[in-house]
C-alpha cells in the first residue's frame, strides 16, 4: 500500500494537468527505509512526448546524489498517461528499474476527473496497489 | 587502473549486495568486463549487442558516457563510474 499526503497527491496531479498533453514525470524522494514520501522533485520529460517520458540524463544524477547524500531513496516514481488509462504501459514495465518504488501513473484523458494509481513493478510483474492518502 | 562503480539496487544481486565495487580497465568496456569476471551476469545487464542497454545510465565521474565514447569512453585511476536505471517509459 502507498501512504501518501494530500498536498504530494495534488502536487502530482498539477504537474500532470500542467504539462497535458505532454507526458510529466518526477519523483518523490522519502528517508532511507521509510517507505514514506516526502521530498517533492519535479523532473524535467527529456523527450516533451504525449506517448513517452524519459528523465534527463543529467538532472536524474544530480537528483540520485541528493537523495544518496540525505539518506533518502526514490519513494514515488510518478508519470502521466494523457490519452490512456492510468496503468503502465509495456515500455513502464520494461524500463522499471527501482523495485523498491511505488509507480505512480496520473491519467489526464479526462479534463475534469483525473485518475491516480499506484503500481509495484518487479521484473516484469506489475502488482496495483491500494493508495491511502492521508490529510497533511 | 582502479575505479569505483557504484551499482543499484536492482543489480545489487549480482554483487552480495554491495553499493559500491572496485573494478580496473582503461575504458568503460573494460571495466564492465573486469566486472563480470567477479561479480558474474553484470554485463549482460548493461551491455547489449555491443553497446550500452538502453535501460540504463552510466556515468563517468559527472559526464553521461553517452556523450564520451560510450564503452570506449576512457576512465583514469580513481575515477566514479555510476550506474543508474534509466527512469523512462510510454
Amino acid at each position: 500500500m502507498l501512504v501518501i499526503r494530500r498536498d504530494l497527491v495534488d502536487a502530482m496531479v498539477a504537474h500532470a494537468r500542467r504539462d497535458h498533453p505532454d507526458e510529466a514525470c518526477g519523483v518523490i524522494a522519502g528517508p532511507y527505509g521509510s517507505d514514506r514520501p516526502e521530498r517533492f522533485i519535479e523532473m524535467e520529460n527529456a523527450e516533451r512526448s504525449p506517448t513517452f517520458y524519459r528523465f534527463d540524463a543529467a538532472e536524474q544524477l544530480k537528483v540520485w546524489r541528493e537523495m544518496d547524500a540525505n539518506d533518502e531513496v526514490p519513494v514515488v516514481i510518478y508519470h502521466s498517461h494523457t490519452a490512456t488509462e492510468a496503468y503502465p504501459s509495456r515500455t513502464d514495465i520494461s524500463f522499471a528499474g527501482e523495485p523498491d518504488a511505488h509507480y505512480v501513473l496520473v491519467s489526464t484523458r479526462d479534463p475534469i476527473e483525473h485518475e491516480l494509481r499506484s503500481y509495484r513493478i518487479v521484473d516484469g510483474v506489475v502488482t496495483e496497489e491500494p493508495v491511502k492518502i492521508i490529510e497533511s | 587502473m582502479a575505479v569505483t562503480v557504484s551499482i543499484p539496487t536492482i543489480l545489487r544481486t549480482h554483487t552480495g549486495g554491495e553499493k559500491s565495487v572496485s573494478a580496473n580497465g582503461a575504458t568503460l568496456a573494460e571495466v564492465i568486463d573486469d566486472l563480470e569476471n567477479n561479480h558474474g551476469g553484470l554485463k549482460a545487464r548493461l551491455v547489449k549487442e555491443g553497446a550500452l542497454h538502453r535501460f540504463v545510465n552510466v556515468y563517468v565521474n559527472d559526464e553521461d558516457v553517452r556523450f564520451a565514447g560510450g564503452l570506449d569512453a576512457q576512465v583514469k585511476d580513481g575515477d566514479n563510474v555510476t550506474i543508474l536505471p534509466a527512469v523512462a517509459g510510454g
